[in-house]
């Protein structure tokens, strides 16, 4: 199929409005935050040098936080911001989405500013200083009417920077639930849909230099004197602003928003339940791309409604369990602790994505190995290879301690590169996902795990606290729950990993309910 | 001296740190008086007219001008009144001739059409080209245009003092002698008083009533240029000098009738 005819394209176009919308507001309201602080700063410190080194070094600190960490750092830091808000003046606000990153990227514009904002200050010959003194100007009136002016050009540069800065990084604000032209690329890069990849970086380009031109016509306007560029470029800029608020106005929010984490399975699964509701007169939204932390957090404050998460993960991660149980104790054990924090586990899916041991299924049937069991009087003459987390992982020591596994060689691969390399025999064993679609596309093996060493990761539906009485949402819901097998969910992964016009999440999660509707 | 001074000296010191720039001066300077003051660099006699507007403070002694003392007056208020020509113009480079000009009266709050027709006669009176120059920049004005706009300025809000540091320094010798002789009679025809510093003997007595002559912040001698002349101090007598055999070497290369 040729790039050009790609329906993905179509597809890309009809989330412009939405995820454009939300950039330039959190990527504006950012620059200009952080101009409303960085600007005085400048002004404050010109004649002050050790503050202006202070502050330079700080500002210099903050921009070797890379883009993706400061954005991530700030939703733990509104969390408990919002927790101490909440405990003395009985008031919490949204850690989630605009706030945090907006807070991130108005700390990310202010090296550029302050830094141009204080050369220029700096740079003025002192005997116009004397001479506007000399003429009897207030230092006030000398700010204004010779300082700033004369600063203006290498200021504007400063904000410039910025605004390019602040309108790339802000892509980044997707796994916060601030939803962006990053949408398409964390979407694009989890599914392998390269048309939203390369659509989510044009369009946030053509922003950027949209807004650097704007600011550039403000600042010919102003240097030149000329009302008229002044008046053009601050009117574009407001006209912008004003087209991304008009969608938003005539649309009223969705009822429902369904959280999805960064990889191909929870975006076809947020898909199909938005569908679902849909189909219930339910009216629902997706917020995907967001960081596993993140998910959660939001869930408990009502940012999301509803997402899916796996048995095994909250276990270790929310209720800091090391210990295993058989599935349905777990469940059980899992939702009443869910319980007391209002939330509710509604029920599983009817799927496992755990950690497995995988193998080529040929290989497998030669050697006579059906489960872990089997396979550990063969591990000295076999390698074996896992992602970059799961040999310091409790799961990796506790299979390996259960069953005595001692391979001859351990390796650490990106998780798409495994599976080819262990079809092709590169490596014999890899630690694999069970409900990844290219267990099936190579035709390998999960192994058995007869002694439970490995954690269920149980597919489990969670409803937030204000959701815990909502009948219509809880029956709408009913037709998911215990349908999904993992021969499904694998196929669904493998379509959404492909790279055409079928393997849109919305596409696959159609795919997916005609199969379970059937049932 | 002919009434009371316009501007009054009286035992001022200043110091940059350890280093002594004006040492004790004393010094009147009466209505109407062009005085200069001259001396080499280091000599104190910027630092003498920066401390007459307050462009910095005096450690000791008292300043008046026009009768009362400057450490209680408003620095704003006085340097408004007081016209100051800085050296190479000190024009603001982002703003026109006219805008360069009228930034006085517009800062005591004159309505614009005033300060429009004061530009043009200031302009007039300064000998630049009301549609010619008006709206120029300064960088596009020569040297000497430039200054023009600098005096027009001082003059602007029809200040009776005017402070000029080194104002005709920077100019190619036609240049400085036509705008000298041009601001000597601005200086009469408006009845200003006015101080200048210059390190140039020669200009001090083609333009000045009174000359003061100033080395390592301390006032060696005051006086007309005949009274200077009989100076007994070496330097003031060196510092005449030189203005001297100029005279004596033009006159014996340019014989009267001459070509000039």
């Amino acid at each position: 199929m040729s790039l050009i005819s790609d329906p993905r394209w179509g597809e890309a176009l009809s989330h412009l409005p939405d995820y454009l919308g939300n950039h330039v507001r959190v990527s504006l309201a950012a620059l200009a935050l952080g101009l409303i602080v960085s600007l005085p700063l400048a002004i404050l410190c010109r004649n002050r040098p050790v503050a202006r080194n202070i502050l330079l070094a700080l500002a210099s600190i903050v921009q070797t936080v890379p883009g993706l960490a400061l954005l991530a750092l700030f939703y733990p830091l509104l969390l408990l911001a919002a927790s101490v808000t909440l405990a003395w003046f009985g008031v919490a606000f949204s850690a989630f989405g605009f706030l945090p990153a907006m807070l991130a990227l108005a700390l990310y514009s202010m090296l550029p500013v302050l830094r141009n904002g204080i050369t220029g200050l700096n740079g003025i010959d002192p005997a116009l200083l004397e001479a506007a003194q000399g003429v009897g100007m207030t230092p006030r009136q000398s700010l204004l009417t010779v300082e700033l002016p004369l600063a203006l050009p290498v200021m504007m540069a400063g904000i410039r920077t910025a605004a390019v800065w602040v309108i790339g990084t802000a892509t980044l604000s997707t796994p916060i639930g601030q939803t962006s032209l990053g949408n398409y690329i964390f979407a694009g890069l989890q599914t392998q849909n390269w048309v939203f990849v390369l659509f989510g970086c044009f369009a946030s380009a053509v922003l950027a230099l949209a807004v650097d031109q704007l600011l550039g016509l403000i600042e010919a306007g102003l240097r030149n004197r000329s009302r008229l560029r002044t008046t053009l470029g601050g009117v574009g800029i407001a006209a912008l602003v004003a087209a991304t608020l008009v969608p938003s106005l005539g649309r009223s929010s969705p009822a429902y928003i369904v959280g999805a984490k960064t990889f191909a399975e929870q975006y076809v699964l947020s898909a199909l339940i938005r569908d679902r509701l849909a189909a219930a007169d339910l009216p629902a939204t997706t917020r995907s791309g967001l960081g596993s932390n993140v998910a959660f957090e939001a869930l408990k404050a009502g940012d999301i409604d509803l997402y899916v998460d796996y048995s095994g993960t909250l276990w270790a991660n929310q209720l800091h369990r090391t210990d295993i149980k058989p599935r349905k104790e777990l469940i059980d054990e899992l939702k009443t602790a869910l319980a007391k924090q209002n939330i509710t586990l509604l029920g599983e899916l009817g799927f496992e994505n755990a950690y497995a041991l995988v193998m080529p299924r040929k290989r497998a049937e030669a050697l006579g190995i059906r489960s872990v069991a089997d396979l550990a009087a063969h591990t000295s003459g076999l390698s074996i290879a896992g992602d970059y987390e799961f040999f310091s992982r409790p799961e990796w020591a506790a299979l390996r301690d259960a069953y005595g596994l001692a391979f001859r060689a351990q390796r650490q691969m990106q998780p798409d590169f495994m599976y080819a390399a262990v079809a092709s025999g590169e490596v014999d064993v890899i630690a694999g996902y069970t409900s990844d679609g290219l267990i099936a596309k190579y035709d390998l093996v999960a192994l058995d795990d007869p002694k439970r060493a490995i954690p269920p990761y149980d597919a489990i539906l969670l409803l937030a606290p204000k959701r815990a009485g909502d009948e219509r949402l809880k029956a709408a819901l009913k037709p998911l729950l215990d349908r999904l097998d993992i021969a499904d969910m694998r196929e669904a992964n493998l379509r959404a990993s492909g790279n055409d016009a079928n393997s849109s999440p919305d596409v696959v999660a159609k795919w997916l309910w005609e199969k379970i509707s059937k049932r | 001296m002919p009434s009371k001074p316009v501007i009054g000296y009286a035992r001022v010191a200043k110091n940059f740190g350890p280093v002594v720039a004006v040492d004790g001066v004393s010094l009147d300077v009466a209505e109407g008086e062009f005085l200069a003051i001259v001396g080499g660099s280091g000599s104190g006699k910027t630092t003498l007219l920066r401390l007459t507007n307050r462009l910095i403070e005096v450690d000791r002694g008292t300043i008046t001008v026009e009768g009362a003392d400057i450490s209680r007056a408003d620095p704003v208020e006085l340097r408004r009144r007081i016209g100051y020509v800085f050296q190479s113009g000190g024009l603001f480079p982002h703003l026109s001739v006219a805008d360069n000009i009228g930034i006085t009266p517009k800062l005591l709050g004159i309505p614009q059409g005033e300060i429009a027709a004061r530009v043009d006669e200031l302009l007039d009176l300064v000998r630049l080209d009301r549609t010619q120059h008006r709206d120029r920049l300064p960088q596009d004005l020569s040297g000497g245009q430039r200054q023009r706009v600098g005096v027009a300025r001082a003059l602007a809000a029809r200040p009776r003092i005017v402070l000029m540091d080194e104002p005709f320094g920077a100019l190619d010798p036609l240049t400085r002698d036509a705008l000298g002789e041009d601001y000597r009679a601005l200086h009469h025809k408006l009845g200003l008083t006015t101080v200048m510093i210059t390190h140039d003997m020669t200009e001090a007595i083609l333009l000045a009533d009174r000359i003061a002559v100033m080395r390592a912040g301390q006032l060696l001698a005051q006086g007309t240029p005949a009274e200077l002349g009989r100076s007994d101090d070496a330097y003031v007598l060196e510092l005449l000098r030189t203005p001297r055999r100029q005279v004596a070497r033009l006159n014996e290369r340019l014989p009267q009738g001459g070509a000039a």
